[in-house]
C-alpha cells in the first residue's frame, strides 16, 4: 500500500467521524495552546525583570557603606549608624582602578521643595554629572548636573518631570528658582519621564549637586556608590578593585559591601526560568492526559469498526497495514491538534501583548518544540496499543461484527 | 487447484470443545462451479472461510494451487488472499463512507496498484456492472441489487483465481437475486472457480458440484 493512500484513507476515516475528531483536536489543541501560553507568560516576566534591570544602568557594580552577610539591611542602617560612611574622597579614589569606567556617588535625602506658593515633600538625589550614562537616563529640557569638581556645591538642580508638571505645569521651568529648604537652586533641566524603575520613581526626584545634598543634608557620607565597569568581563575585577581601594583607605577594615547587578539578575533569571518550566511541565500534564483521551477514542473507534477491519482483512490487508491505518489516523490527529494548537497559543501570546504591552510575552522556542514533541509523542504512543488491537482481530468473528 | 486433505477445524465453547468441521477431503478444480448446501450450523461457512484463509484448520493440509498454505504465516497468507482470493458476502460489507468507485478500488489500494491503472480498472469495472450513474454514491444510497454488484466488482478487482460467495442473494429479493447470480456465472467464463454457499436448493443446484454437510461432514456430492 502505498503512503500517500494511507494517509488519504486515515484522513477519509477521520472526516467519516466529524464530531469524534474536532473533539479530539480540541483536546490536543488546548494542550498544546496551554503549554505556549504558560511558558510564554512564564519567559514574559523573566524578560520583565530582566529588562528593568538593564534599564537601571549596564555592567553595574553597587557599593553600600556597612557589611551584610545577607543581603538585608543591617541592623545598624536602621538604628542610622554606619561603621564608617563612605566619603567623596572614597568615591573619587575608586576610578584608579583599571577596570571601573564612571562612578557616580549617590546621597539621599528628603526635603520641601517650593516654588511660589506652591509646595511639596520630594525625594532629594546628590550625585555627580555620571549619574546621567551610569543610570541610562535621559533628559527633555536643559542640561543635567555640570561636571567639574566633586566637592563643588552649585546652587544648581535638574527636575523630575512628574515634579516640573506640578510646580510648572505647562510653563518653562529652565533658569527658573525653586527654593529646597533653606537654599535657593537655579532649574537647569528636566528630566525625561521614565517612569517606575525597581520600585524607584525617578520622576519625582529632584537632582542636585552631591557637595550641595551634603550641606542641605548636613551630612558627608554616601548613600551609594554606582560603578560602571568597562565592560562585562571586567565586572568581577571591578569588584574587587573596588573593595581593596575602600579596604585600604579605612585602614584595612572591610565595612563596606560590595555587589554587582550581574549576580543579583542571574538569581532572578535563574528563580524565574524554574517557575517557567514548572508551569511548562503542568500544562504538558494536560497535553499526555489528551493523548490519553485520543488512546481512549481510538480503542472506541476499534470496536466501532470491527467490521471495516474484518474487511480490509479479507480483502487482503495484513496486520502491519491495519496498524499503520489506526496509526497514521493518530498521527494526523495529534499533526492537525498541535497545528491548532499552536496557532491558538501564539494567537494567545498575542493577545496578551497586545492587552499588557509592558510585559514581553513569548513562547521561547524550547517550548513549542517541547509541544510539538509531547503533543506527536503522546498521540503517536498512545495509539499502538489500538492499532495493535485493530490488526490482531480475528478476521471471522471481526466479519461477523462480534 | 485446491486440495484439502484430512481438514479438521474445532472451537472450544466453555470447557467443551466442538468440532466444525471433520475429516474433510476435497478437491477442486480450476474454473469450477461448486455450491455448498447444509442446514445452518452444519459448517459450510466455516469451509469457506477456511478455503479463503480467514480461518485455520485445527488439523489437515489445505494446498492452493500445489503450494501448502497452512502452513504460511499472516502476511503470507493476507497476501494470498490479495492476489488470488475474491469474497462476496451476505451482508455485502461495504465500507459506509466510501462511494461505491472508492469501495471498488479497495482491494487494489490496499494491494498497492498505481493509481492509473487503478482507475482505469474502476472505470471499466463499474461500466461492466453498469452502475456508471451510481459510481459517486455510498452504499446508503444504493438498493440491495446495487450494493451487491459493487460487492462483486470488488470481489473481481484484483483478478481473483478463486471467488467464494457466501449466501450472495441471503439479503435480497427473488429477482434481483437471480440477477447476481447471473453475473457471478459470467465469471465463470473467465475461468474463475466459483465456490457458493447456500441453503436454497434452486441456486446450489445450477453448479456442476453440489456438495451437501450435515455436522461438520461431507454427506455426498
Amino acid at each position: 500500500m502505498r503512503f500517500i493512500d494511507v494517509m488519504h484513507f486515515a484522513s477519509g476515516s477521520l472526516r467519516g467521524s466529524r464530531s469524534r475528531t474536532l473533539l479530539m483536536i480540541l483536546a490536543m489543541s488546548i494542550g498544546v495552546a496551554a503549554v505556549v501560553v504558560l511558558t510564554g507568560l512564564g519567559e514574559g516576566a523573566r524578560r520583565y525583570v530582566v529588562n528593568q534591570f538593564s534599564s537601571l544602568g549596564t555592567n553595574l557594580v553597587i557599593v553600600l557603606p556597612g557589611r551584610t552577610e545577607t543581603a538585608g539591611v543591617g541592623p545598624g542602617m536602621l538604628l542610622g549608624q554606619i561603621p564608617r560612611e563612605l566619603s567623596l574622597d572614597d568615591a573619587q579614589e575608586l576610578l584608579r582602578s583599571r577596570a571601573i569606567a564612571r562612578i557616580a556617588p549617590l546621597t539621599i535625602g528628603s526635603s520641601q521643595l517650593s516654588q511660589g506658593a506652591l509646595n511639596r515633600e520630594v525625594v532629594v538625589l546628590g550625585s555627580t554629572a555620571e549619574l546621567l550614562p551610569v543610570r541610562h537616563m535621559k533628559m527633555a529640557q536643559g542640561q543635567f548636573l555640570p561636571a567639574g569638581d566633586i566637592h563643588d556645591s552649585a546652587s544648581v538642580c535638574v527636575l523630575g518631570s512628574k515634579i516640573k508638571t506640578e510646580l510648572f505645569g505647562k510653563n518653562q521651568a529652565v533658569g527658573e528658582w525653586v527654593r529646597l529648604g533653606e537654599r535657593r537652586f537655579r532649574v537647569i533641566g528636566v528630566m525625561a519621564s521614565q517612569g517606575e524603575s525597581m520600585g524607584f520613581n525617578t520622576d519625582e526626584i529632584v537632582t542636585i549637586p552631591v557637595a550641595s545634598a551634603h550641606m542641605l543634608f548636613n551630612t558627608s557620607g554616601l548613600f551609594r556608590i554606582l560603578i560602571e565597569a568597562k565592560s562585562r568581563d571586567t565586572i568581577e575585577a571591578a569588584k574587587r578593585d573596588a573593595e581593596a581601594i575602600i579596604v585600604r583607605r579605612h585602614h584595612g577594615e572591610q565595612d563596606v559591601t560590595v555587589i554587582t547587578q550581574d549576580a543579583v539578575l542571574a538569581t532572578f533569571d535563574r528563580i524565574l526560568s524554574a517557575l517557567t518550566f514548572a508551569v511548562g511541565g503542568i500544562a504538558a500534564i494536560s497535553l499526555s492526559v489528551a493523548g490519553i483521551l485520543i488512546m481512549n477514542v481510538m480503542l472506541i473507534a476499534v470496536s466501532q469498526r470491527v467490521k471495516e477491519i474484518g474487511l480490509l482483512k479479507a480483502l487482503g490487508a495484513p496486520a502491519l497495514q491495519i496498524r499503520a491505518l489506526f496509526f497514521a489516523e493518530a498521527v494526523l490527529l495529534s499533526t492537525i491538534g498541535c497545528i491548532v494548537g499552536l496557532v491558538i497559543g501564539e494567537a494567545g501570546v498575542l493577545l496578551i501583548a497586545k492587552l499588557y504591552p509592558s510585559l514581553p510575552v513569548v513562547a521561547p522556542w524550547w517550548a513549542v518544540l517541547a509541544a510539538i514533541g509531547t503533543s506527536l509523542g503522546t498521540g503517536i504512543s498512545f495509539s499502538v496499543w489500538p492499532a495493535r488491537r485493530a490488526a490482531r482481530l480475528d478476521p471471522v468473528t471481526a466479519l461477523a461484527g462480534r | 487447484m485446491i486440495d484439502l486433505q484430512k481438514i479438521c477445524r474445532s472451537f472450544m465453547v466453555g470447557d467443551q470443545r466442538v468440532s466444525a468441521l471433520q475429516d474433510i477431503d476435497l478437491h477442486i478444480a480450476a474454473g469450477d462451479y461448486v455450491s455448498i448446501m447444509g442446514p445452518s450450523g452444519s459448517g459450510k461457512s466455516t469451509l469457506l472461510n477456511l478455503i479463503g484463509l480467514l480461518d485455520r484448520p485445527s488439523s489437515g493440509i489445505y494446498k492452493l494451487d500445489g503450494g501448502d498454505v497452512t502452513a504460511l504465516d499472516d502476511a503470507q497468507q493476507a497476501r494470498v488472499r490479495s492476489e488470488k482470493i475474491g469474497f462476496v458476502f451476505q451482508s455485502f460489507h461495504l465500507v459506509p463512507r466510501l462511494t461505491a468507485a472508492m469501495n471498488i478500488e479497495l482491494p487494489m489500494i490496499l494491494a498497492g496498484v498505481p493509481p492509473a491503472e487503478r482507475k482505469q480498472r474502476v472505470a471499466d469495472l463499474v461500466a461492466n456492472y453498469g452502475l456508471e450513474d451510481r459510481a459517486d454514491h455510498r452504499p446508503d444510497q444504493l438498493s440491495g441489487g446495487q450494493r451487491q454488484r459493487v460487492a462483486i466488482a470488488r470481489a473481481t478487482s484484483m483478478h481473483p483465481a478463486v471467488l467464494l460467495a457466501d449466501e450472495p442473494t441471503g439479503n435480497l429479493d427473488q429477482t434481483t437475486g437471480k440477477e447476481v447470480i447471473d453475473l457471478l456465472e459470467v465469471l465463470l467464463e473467465q475461468k474463475v472457480t466459483l465456490i457458493m454457499v447456500t441453503h436454497d436448493p434452486a441456486l446450489g443446484a445450477r453448479a456442476q458440484r453440489q456438495l451437501h454437510m450435515v455436522d461438520g461432514r461431507m454427506t455426498d456430492e
